[in-house]
């Protein structure tokens, strides 16, 4: 089977200014999303005390919610998870009481609301300054990989496309942190992990586009670069489709069967794939183009002279 | 000729299948319920011991599958969870609490896989349930503790030399990193004979001079280096103790481990009952120094006549020793203890320093008992579950055990050294029970995280649903969009499921649940060398190439691609490793192996195949 019968012939690059008005556009929603509710963050990086209890039957959760209140625990976010057996307790982190002792005393309480056994699932607790600790890890990972990144596809390729690749990350980044913060998903460490592996798909993308062309420049002696993108994008647009299409698939996999502890992971990784096979399309290519990438910088100068028609026939 | 392979590429791909193959095997054959005895300090698990445990366990009539004693102890594999646990309780109830009787899950690798030392994936706590804490140690609480020790050892020894001061007291702070103690003189003449006598006894301190109207003063502060020394002891010794407390807990695979310059991991996989966990952990052990009771006999005491102010203790092998109820001092004194070689006869030995106080008391106690046995006694309160009445509760529980006993050869001060010990083992062993009864900086759990046995289990189940599922939605897709060429790329994608398994058993890395989405990112990552290929082959044969040229073009050409996108995808995984803690490190780890293999696998087997299939041949038509 044929996604495209002939090699497609779609003028992408006329529709560049649109697509950057909408990417604009939905950045600025992002940002301004980000900046007035910010992200729901998990006590990964909030700190803070997290129980996950099994019950036998459905549990009340006004019944769970007031037995914390009579505890001293009011302050607590009692929510189901995954089945209606399952209940979730956070707890913000407090001062004067010993962290590992809330822990315990939550687990009672929660053991308190049943006569049959409350079987303990889960306890995380995060001191507070290991969560401003992994946050600041996060974004210096972020940043640092974005970095080796930068210096990787300027060696590789050249100063332009270092720039739109770079350009298209902080797009897929931003636009998926945006998701997160507008409909207020819980931003955690497996969902920052998710980001990482974004960035490096969303790349994947970018680097086979722009191999694309690279080796179009140098084989296509007619055409203005516009002309020799557009060429490239259709060119590896069947490629593009089925890989992120097998990617899709694997994550629905894993979002409808991994489990709810992975939902924020494959949610980040399904909203990032969307937004990365785009920007590599519309906006890693458009940035380098718009930066007025040029047939001349990606000529290896050791071959100049050379009848590229060699290169092509052999 | 094209399409061809020489032998060796096609041997390279067969061996790696095969070692692959094996490597990845002892993952299929799961797990025994087991109980593990093993030895703390005090004894040893031998063959003895092994005919005891057969016997308790054949009394009962709870049968083990097998049980074997090696030198971590004995292995006893159960048919099912209720027999391992029924056993659990009879070899605690019978065994002496000197052994760690702990529940564990061993692999059933088959002894013919064991021994090329295959082994399954290490499973994370979050696959196989267990308590992971975070410990800090306060630094700053050691710090000051040390100034307290010096400030009370300046006292002492300006007494002792006689020189006169007219106070002592502590300046600045410890958390700003400016503390200092101040010492105030009548006159600089004083000032100046305390800073020499006090320069002699601890050159290791900073000393400066400061004049204020009639008094002189002195200020000592602890210099940088000095300050790391106590901060990199207080961890180690904190480390000693939670390695001792585990050993109670009964954990077959404890992990201790420090973390950066103040914290420890503590990892205790299949420990559910964090509340325990937390007191054992948290509980205090202290020394004794005490004379042995030589005048009376032993065997008397044995017969239940115990003299007054005697009490009957054991020693570490159990045999019965009588010791005076007076201490002469206990570990609160010892600042640090270090195992060495005796320099006079070359046997190991221990030395001991004291603060000056300990010594002052120390000196005092033995100096009339020259010539006389002295012992050690460690006490550890030790918490137990115990079923009352039907009811699970807590007991606490006094362990007392002597751990050394020697013959005070001289006046001893606040350095002294512990000779005659049989090995160095022996020598590092009680070195580290002195420092753990030794006063030790506090520690706080800043980190917890605990996932239950069913947690656990779902957790595998779900990842290994995933898995499979998202494995067979790639396959299908792959088969029907490139049919001939999608059987061979499939053919890869297994085998490079094999290979990851097999690479990640090898290097025993940490399997965790975000590891597992990794792999099942892998996989759909894995197609996209084989997608950018195919499409090459195709652009080829519509250009009009011939077949055979088409395929060799078409992997030609997507090499440098495939490449260049792996790497960069590599740069963010091994960014994430690196900067990543627990659960994303493991993430990190499956993407970074499924990246390189599914290099290997893509390029190198899909074209074996294709080469196999299709090179050296007149073909009209692919199957793409």
């Amino acid at each position: 089977m044929k996604l495209f019968k002939e090699i497609p012939n779609i003028d992408f690059m006329s529709k560049s200014k649109i697509a950057m008005a909408i990417s604009l556009l939905l950045l600025l929603a992002g940002l301004i999303s980000l900046g007035v509710r910010g992200l729901n963050l998990g006590i990964d990086f909030t700190g803070g005390t997290l129980i996950e209890v099994g019950y036998q039957e459905s549990a009340d959760l006004d019944v769970v919610r007031g037995a914390l209140t009579d505890a001293g625990f009011g302050d607590a976010v009692v929510q189901h998870f995954g089945t209606s057996k399952d209940v979730l307790v956070r707890i913000a982190p407090r001062e004067n009481t010993s962290s590992a002792q809330l822990s315990t005393q939550l687990l009672h309480v929660m053991e308190g609301t049943s006569d049959k056994t409350v079987e303990m699932r889960r306890v995380e607790f995060v001191g507070p300054q290991i969560g401003d600790e992994l946050m600041e890890k996060g974004g210096l990972a972020m940043l640092t990989a974005l970095a080796c990144i930068l210096i990787y596809v300027w060696l590789r390729f050249e100063k332009r496309f270092s720039l739109g690749a770079i350009a298209a990350l902080v797009h897929d980044v931003i636009l998926t942190l945006g998701i997160f913060s507008i409909f207020q998903l819980e931003f955690d460490l497996t969902v920052l992990a998710a980001l990482l592996a974004v960035i490096g798909y969303s790349l994947n993308d970018t680097i086979v586009v722009f191999d694309r062309v690279r080796e179009n420049f140098r084989i296509m002696r007619k055409g203005t670069p516009t002309d020799v993108v557009n060429n490239s994008i259709n060119q590896t647009l069947s490629r593009t489709v089925v890989t992120s299409l097998t990617t899709v698939l694997v994550l629905v996999a894993l979002f409808f069967f991994g489990g709810e502890l992975i939902h924020g992971f494959a949610t980040a990784l399904l909203v990032g794939i969307v937004v990365g096979t785009y920007s590599s399309i519309y906006i890693a290519s458009a940035a380098a183009l718009m930066l007025g990438v040029s047939k001349e910088d990606l000529m290896p100068p050791e071959k100049e002279g050379e009848n590229m028609d060699d290169i092509t026939q052999p | 000729m094209l399409n061809k392979y020489p032998l060796w590429k096609y041997l390279i791909i067969i061996t790696v299948l095969i070692v692959s193959t094996l490597y990845a095997l002892p993952n299929l054959y799961g797990e025994d319920p087991a109980v593990q005895v093993s030895a703390t300090r005090s004894v040893q698990v031998n063959q003895s011991t092994l005919a005891k445990v057969e016997a308790v366990l054949g009394e009962a009539g709870v049968k083990p599958k097998s049980i074997v004693l090696d030198e971590r102890g004995i292995l006893a594999r159960f048919n099912n969870t209720e027999d391992q646990l029924k056993a659990q309780d009879l070899l605690f109830d019978t065994l002496d609490t000197a052994y760690v009787v702990a529940l564990n899950l061993a692999p059933s690798t088959p002894s013919w896989l064991r021994d090329m030392g295959a082994m399954p994936m290490y499973l994370g706590l979050d696959l196989r349930g267990g308590v992971h804490f975070l410990m800090e140690v306060d630094m700053q609480a050691a710090v000051q503790q040390a100034m307290n020790r010096y400030r009370d050892d300046f006292r002492s020894v300006l007494r002792d030399e006689k020189v006169r001061y007219l106070g002592i007291k502590h300046e600045g702070s410890v958390a700003e990193g400016n503390a200092y103690i101040r010492l105030k003189f009548r006159d600089a003449e004083q000032r100046d004979e305390a800073r020499k006598v006090l320069n002699k006894e601890f050159p290791e301190v900073d000393y400066r001079n400061e004049e204020e109207g009639d008094a002189a003063y002195l200020l000592a502060s602890l210099p940088k280096k000095e300050i790391d020394e106590i901060q990199k002891f207080a961890l180690q010794q904190n480390i000693t103790t939670l390695r001792n407390r585990v050993n109670e807990l009964g954990v077959a695979e404890p992990l201790i481990q420090q973390q950066g310059v103040d914290r420890i991991v503590v990892q205790l996989p299949g420990v559910q009952d964090t509340a325990r966990a937390k007191e054992i952990l948290g509980a205090t052990a202290t020394l004794e120094f005490r004379m042995v009771d030589e005048e009376n006999s032993v065997a008397t005491a044995m017969r239940g006549r115990v003299p007054a102010g005697s009490t009957l203790y054991r020693e570490r092998n159990g045999d019965p020793i009588l010791l005076q109820n007076d201490v002469m001092l206990t570990g609160d004194y010892i600042v640090d203890s270090s195992s060495g070689i005796d320099t006079q006869n070359g046997g190991p030995q221990v030395s001991i320093s004291l603060d000056s106080k300990g010594g002052r008391i120390f000196t005092n106690a033995t100096k009339d008992n020259v010539g006389k046995l002295m012992a050690v006694v460690f006490i550890e309160t030790k918490v137990d579950r115990r079923m009352i009445d039907g009811q699970m509760t807590r007991v606490k529980r006094k362990h007392e055990e002597v751990i050394n006993v020697a013959r005070i050869r001289e006046r001893l001060g606040s350095r002294f050294q512990i000779t005659g010990l049989d090995s160095p083992e022996e020598a590092r062993d009680l070195s580290l029970l002195l420092r753990a009864g030794a006063l030790a900086a506090p520690i706080d759990i800043v980190e917890e995280r605990t996932v239950g046995p069913s947690l656990g289990q779902d957790n595998i189940d779900k990842g290994f649903a995933s898995v499979v599922i998202g494995f067979v939605l790639v396959l299908a897709f792959m088969l029907f969009y490139y049919k001939g060429f999608g059987l061979i790329a499939n053919l890869a994608l297994g085998l490079n499921l094999v290979v990851i398994v097999a690479v990640l058993s090898m290097m025993q890395a940490t399997l965790t649940l975000p590891g597992i989405a990794g792999i099942v990112l892998t996989v759909g990552m894995a197609v996209d060398a084989n997608v950018l290929i195919f499409e090459r082959i195709r652009e080829e044969l519509r250009e009009g190439s011939p077949v055979q040229k088409a395929i060799d073009l078409g992997y030609g050409k997507a090499f440098v691609t495939i490449l260049d996108a792996n790497i960069t995808t590599l740069i963010a995984a091994v960014v994430l490793f690196a900067m990543g803690s627990g659960p994303i490190k493991g993430f990190a780890i499956t993407l970074s192996v499924g990246i390189l293999t599914s290099m290997f696998t893509a390029i190198m087997v899909s074209r074996g195949i294709v080469n196999l299939a299709y090179g050296g041949r007149k073909i009209k038509k692919l199957s793409i």
